[in-house]
Parts: structure tokens; C-alpha cells; sequence
């Protein structure tokens, strides 16, 4: 099923779970337009290969929350029933029956819960190109899923109507760990991503499925924006197999401005990322007039190739009016081929461009020979010339989880 | 209600805030519990005059139907001429109302349901945005108030009160300061709380808001505390709802008439 909004990147597009498998439990609860959810009531030939997904459980009783509620990790109790968040940098300080930025965990009693364990509002089967993974297990698929909320507020998001939201405010299905990894075997997809809003959220459930899923033979990938503190990052790199991180710019004013973070932090997410030894992608969306200087395209290269090392990909997105920037255009083209180029001239080996279906940046090439050793169509990957995660032709290692 | 309006009737007084026929909402502020939260009788008092003055559709309102229960409020989602429920009940616009730094998605109780509104904060401090009142009780009409807290609430506060519905709804702010609160807010702290017994009444919710914060700021003092200033919570939101792009009321000392009735 196609997303209305195109070959954007992570927006719940691709396969769908049918309606039947996922039964939904707050229907008495008043909610936003299901924005994810609709799109699951396909029939069984949208599915690609693989069986249908074997039903979940039962819904339970209407207003069931409680099923979603467990004590959230990484956080400080304080005086008069306050607690200090220790997700995020945020480090927000929540009173008692109230609830932090992201909306998605609250101070009850002076004990923090997160509110989101187990609660999807959309599951896809996508190929795992569209995250994008490009050095991970080409031509797969992944079993996406989210739940509601997110630590930062990116005018230009493209799924806000689940990430910009309080978990009450959008239908979901309980969907627990080991269904989610069990799911997944059975639709033959060797990964589950998280995906979509933001996972640094859902923490505990991603832990908690990601091990679930390494049971059953299943790897787990991440997609997030990447404002993490580093104690719970470095166990989740412990938890899952690759994670690839939104950069949303390489500037504080824009962080400032356009996400209501820092970018500061994100830099360390990805220090760390490299310290743990986890496989990593970049994705910079370039937003017109807003992220797009050569400056800030030489400046990221730069710090990837010294702080990383030339061996990241970096993925140069194109960027759609959407959420609180519908007032600009598209990414030229132009824009981002000079981005590749920059990136390119400063040394980094893996530079690609995403959301342009078709264009040759797509496919992966040998840094030394410069062949095509991984063929892309859009999220269709074609032929791969690699053997034992090497080029085929001059057998340059091409680092990556490849099988 | 007749010294704010001059009037020597009372029911004339609340005519120049409603028209008969008209569906009222009183939003009120139930997120601390029963313990600072907007009194039921003070409600019951304005609902009668309302009635009196031919009003037949009255809405009690809040974010959640669990707030107003804790407050003592009982949740009657349909039926008689006072109905009370949360946003829960009814959820939110799907397209989002956007002014300056914020977009939010609004109540349907007060896009669809509502004609005026009547806002019944309380006087107390808050931990994030120094205070909250007039002005910040409108967080309550929106979808996502979390993300809104950052920089002690500026400039969100002042920009979500200029979304067009809350804008021009919004006709009256009753500040119920029966129970007053100067630390530790938005949470009950009885420790921090004095009887302040009154009511800050005003068309202008940044000159209610100034004036409440000056009380707090006085009581603070008095009990050797230090100012919000200094405690990096100074509430600038009220100064930026009162700027030039904004123009939501006035917060200038010299040009607020505090009338003490």
C-alpha cells in the first residue's frame, strides 16, 4: 500500500498488519484520526510473500491502560514526590501527576511510569531500506512499529500525528514482546525496527523486545533522532544490532529553532554509538533555506570523517512540506547532489542520496574500485556483488551487518 | 461582577460577558487535585448567575475527566442545562492551529461546543513557568501543553493564547485565589499555601496574571524566599503577551486599575 505522502522515509507506509490481527483497545476513548491505523485494513494480497500475520491477543477490556503502564528506567526520585527524568538530556523534573516533554511517561506518586510499554499505534512491514538501512541485511524486510511520543518537537516531521501526541490521544494495540518478535519470525522479516516517532521514548519496550526477538532469532534496529543520555544508550546498544541516527542539522541554531534541542547531544549519541562498537547510519534531512549551506554540509562531513571515521554512511534526504514547514518547497536536487559532493570531496566513503527514486546514489560502491556493489531501485535492492562483506572485484572490505 | 462592569445590577454585569442562548464553557484548573484546584461552590456561584442571566448550555471543562473527578467535580457527559467532562471526551480538531512557535490541536469542546468561555484558573506558582493563571490555563484547550514548557514558557504561553478560537472565546478570567500558592507549584504543597480568600477577576489575562504574580512574589518575600527571578523561573511570558506582536492585555503596573471590592 502506498503512502499518501510518497517515498518519504519513515512514514508508516509499505505492508500492513490486516485490522483482524490487531485489535484495537481503546475504543471508547475520543482520539485523533487514526492516521496510522486506517491503513491497516488491507486485504491479504497487499502482503509481499509471507504468510498473513497470526492474530494478536485478544483486546483486552475497554480503557485498559493499566496493560501499558510499567516503572520506567533511568530516573531520580526527589523531594515532595518530584523525580528527575535521566532519559534524555532534557533531565526533565516532573511533579507529581504530571508528565515530561515527551508526554509519554508520568510521575505518579512520586514513581515514574512509562506509559507506552507494549502500546502500538502502527506496525508495517517495510523494506528495511526505507529506515534507511543501506549496510544492514539488504533486501529485507523489517517489522516497524512505534508507539506515541517524542523528545523533541522537529517542524518538519513528517509523522507527527503520532509522535507530536500523548499516548491517550491515538488508538493502539497491546502488543506485547514476544508477540512482536514472534510476528516478525512469521512474516519472515530477520528484523523488527523502531521506528516512526521515536523510540528513546519506548525505551523499556525496545529493550524489552529486542531481547524477545533475539530469542526467536530476530535482530532489532533503531531509528532515532539520537537524544539519548549515555547510561540507557549504551544499554541499548547492548539490546539491539544497528541504529541509525536523524541529524537534523549541523548547526545549534537550528536545533534551537526548528527542533527545541541541541545538537550538541546528538554528536555525543553518535560518539558513543562508535565507542559501543554498534553499526550506525546517518540521515541529514535537508530542509531549503534552513540546513542546506555548504558550510554546514563541509562542517558535518568534516566531524563525521575525524569523530567516526570515513566508513558512516551518511544518507542526504529529501525533505517534503509537512507538520509546521509546509510554507517551503521540496529539496532541489541540486541541493543535494552538491551535498553528496561536498561530503564526497571531504572524504567519506558512503554518501547517499535518499528519497529520489531512481537517482544513482542510491546504490552502494566500492570506495576503492568504485563499482556498484550494492544495486538500489528506490527501496528495491537489485544485485549485490559482495562476498563476505567484501567487494566482489577487488575484495575491498565494505563494513556492515550484510547477513 | 458589578465593580469590574460598573453596573449597579449583577445580572447586567454578566450580560456584558454573555448573550443569552449562548453555549458557556468555564474552563477550569483541576490538575492539582482537591487540594488547589478551581472550587466547586465558586463554580456552582457563577453557574447560577449564568442561568440567571439566560443561559441555558453550561460546560464545565478541563483536560481530563479524571482531573475533574479528583476535583471533586462529577463528570455528566450529556443531559441537563450543566454539562461537566474533559477533552477526553470529545478529543481534539485533526488540523492543527498554528500561531508563531506553536501548533497544537484544539478541544472540540471549545472549537465545536463552546460560543464564550469563562476561565477559572487559581493563584499559584508553577516549578517550569514561575506561574500560572490566566494565560496558561488555556493549556488546557490544547492537544500537546508538554512541549510547550520550555524556556519558563516563553514565548508558548503567550502564542497559544493568540490561537483564533481561544482568542476570541475566551471573555472572562476569574481567578479563584480562595486557596493561594507561592512554591512548589503546579502541585498541591500544602506547606506553601495561605489563604488568600479572593478572587481576581478580569477581561485582561495578562493584567490578572501580572497582578496574581506580584501577590505571589510578595508572599514569597514575606516568608524569606527568593524571588522567581532568581530562582530562573521569572514568568517573561506575561511580558511577551503583552508586546507589541501579541497585544493580549497590559501588564504595565501603571496602567492596571486593581480595584479591591
Amino acid at each position: 500500500m502506498k503512502s499518501e505522502k510518497g517515498t518519504l522515509p519513515e512514514t508508516p507506509s509499505g505492508m500492513s498488519i490486516p485490522d483482524s490481527t490487531l485489535v484495537a483497545v481503546c475504543d471508547r476513548r475520543s482520539f485523533l484520526r487514526t492516521a496510522a491505523l486506517p491503513c491497516i485494513a488491507t486485504c491479504a494480497s497487499a502482503f509481499v510473500g509471507g504468510p498473513l500475520a497470526a492474530p494478536l491477543l485478544a483486546a483486552p477490556a475497554a480503557e485498559n491502560d493499566a496493560q501499558f503502564v510499567r516503572e520506567a528506567q533511568f530516573y531520580e526520585k526527589l523531594a515532595y514526590k518530584k523525580i528527575k527524568c535521566k532519559l534524555c538530556p532534557r533531565e526533565c523534573v516532573i511533579d507529581d501527576r504530571e508528565r515530561g516533554y515527551c508526554g509519554a511517561r508520568e510521575n505518579r506518586g512520586g514513581t515514574y511510569y512509562t506509559l507506552v510499554h507494549s502500546r502500538v499505534v502502527t506496525a508495517h512491514i517495510d523494506p528495511i531500506e526505507k529506515k534507511p538501512f543501506f549496510h544492514v541485511l539488504p533486501g529485507t524486510l523489517a517489522f516497524s512499529i512505534a508507539t506515541a511520543g517524542c523528545n523533541v518537537n522537529c517542524k518538519m516531521c513528517q509523522n507527527w500525528e503520532i509522535s507530536q501526541v500523548r499516548p491517550e490521544q491515538v488508538r493502539a494495540t497491546y502488543a506485547p514482546p514476544a508477540k512482536v518478535a514472534e510476528l516478525a519470525r512469521e512474516n519472515r522479516c530477520p528484523a523488527i525496527a523502531y521506528t516512526y516517532s521515536e523510540p528513546v521514548i519506548f525505551y523499556e519496550y525496545v529493550v524489552d523486545t529486542a531481547q524477545a526477538a533475539h530469542e526467536v532469532g530476530v535482530r532489532s534496529v533503531v531509528v532515532t533522532g539520537g537524544y539519548v543520555s549515555e547510561e540507557p544508550l549504551k544499554k541499548l546498544c547492548k539490546a539491539v544490532d544497528a541504529i541509525k541516527v536523524d541529524l537534523k542539522a549541523y548547526s545549534e541554531k537550528f536545533y534551537k529553532e526548528v527542533v527545541n534541542g541541541e545538537l550538541k547531544h546528538v554528536l555525543n549519541t553518535l560518539v558513543t554509538i562508535r565507542k559501543q562498537g554498534m553499526w550506525n547510519e546517518i540521515v541529514y534531512l535537508v530542509v531549503p533555506t534552513l540546513n542546506d549551506s555548504d558550510q554546514e554540509f563541509q562542517g558535518l562531513a568534516r566531524w563525521i570523517k575525524s569523530d567516526l571515521g570515513p566508513d558512516v554512511p551518511l544518507h542526504f534526504s529529501r525533505f517534503h512540506p509537512e507538520y509546521l514547514l509546509k510554507n517551503l518547497p521540496p529539496t532541489p536536487l541540486e541541493t543535494l547532489e552538491r551535498a553528496k559532493a561536498i561530503a564526497d570531496a571531504e572524504g567519506l566513503h558512503y554518501v547517499y542520496i535518499g528519497n529520489v527514486p531512481g537517482h544513482p546514489a542510491e546504490s552502494t560502491y566500492c570506495p576503492k574500485c568504485r563499482k556498484v556493489v550494492v544495486e538500489r531501485l528506490g527501496y528495491t535492492v537489485g544485485a549485490v556483488h559482495l562476498k563476505h562483506g567484501k567487494c566482489e572485484y577487488c575484495h575491498t572490505p565494505i563494513p556492515g551487518l550484510w547477513s | 461582577m458589578q465593580a469590574a462592569f460598573d453596573r449597579d445590577n449583577p445580572l447586567e454585569a454578566w450580560r456584558q460577558v454573555v448573550r443569552p442562548g449562548e453555549v458557556v464553557g468555564l474552563k477550569v484548573n483541576c490538575l492539582a487535585g482537591k487540594g488547589i484546584s478551581t472550587n466547586v461552590p465558586l463554580v456552582e456561584a457563577v453557574c447560577e448567575r449564568l442561568q440567571q442571566a439566560g443561559i441555558k448550555d453550561i460546560v464545565i471543562w478541563d483536560r481530563l475527566n479524571s482531573d475533574l473527578e479528583s476535583a471533586r467535580f462529577r463528570v455528566n457527559e450529556r443531559g441537563g442545562p450543566i454539562r461537566c467532562f474533559g477533552n477526553d471526551t470529545l478529543g481534539y480538531e485533526q488540523e492543527l492551529s498554528t500561531y508563531g512557535s506553536v501548533g497544537s490541536l484544539l478541544a472540540r469542546t471549545l472549537t465545536q461546543v463552546c460560543d464564550a468561555v469563562i476561565s477559572l484558573p487559581v493563584l499559584k506558582d508553577h516549578g517550569i513557568a514561575g506561574v500560572t493563571m490566566a494565560l496558561k490555563n488555556v493549556f488546557g484547550a490544547i492537544h500537546n501543553p508538554n512541549k510547550y514548557h520550555l524556556d519558563v514558557g516563553n514565548p508558548y504561553i503567550a502564542d497559544v493564547n493568540m490561537l483564533a478560537p481561544i482568542r476570541s472565546k475566551f471573555r472572562l478570567h476569574i481567578c479563584d485565589a480562595t486557596t493561594a500558592q507561592y512554591e512548589g507549584g503546579p502541585s498541591f504543597m500544602p506547606q506553601w499555601t495561605w489563604p488568600y480568600n479572593g478572587l481576581l477577576v478580569a477581561r485582561d489575562p495578562v493584567a490578572l496574571d501580572y497582578t496574581g504574580w506580584q501577590i505571589i512574589e510578595r508572599k514569597r518575600a514575606e516568608k524569606g524566599m527568593k524571588p522567581l527571578k532568581e530562582m530562573k523561573r521569572e514568568p517573561a511570558y506575561i511580558a511577551t503577551a503583552a508586546d507589541a506582536h501579541h497585544r493580549i492585555g497590559i501588564n504595565d503596573p501603571k496602567k492596571i486599575e486593581v480595584m479591591e471590592v
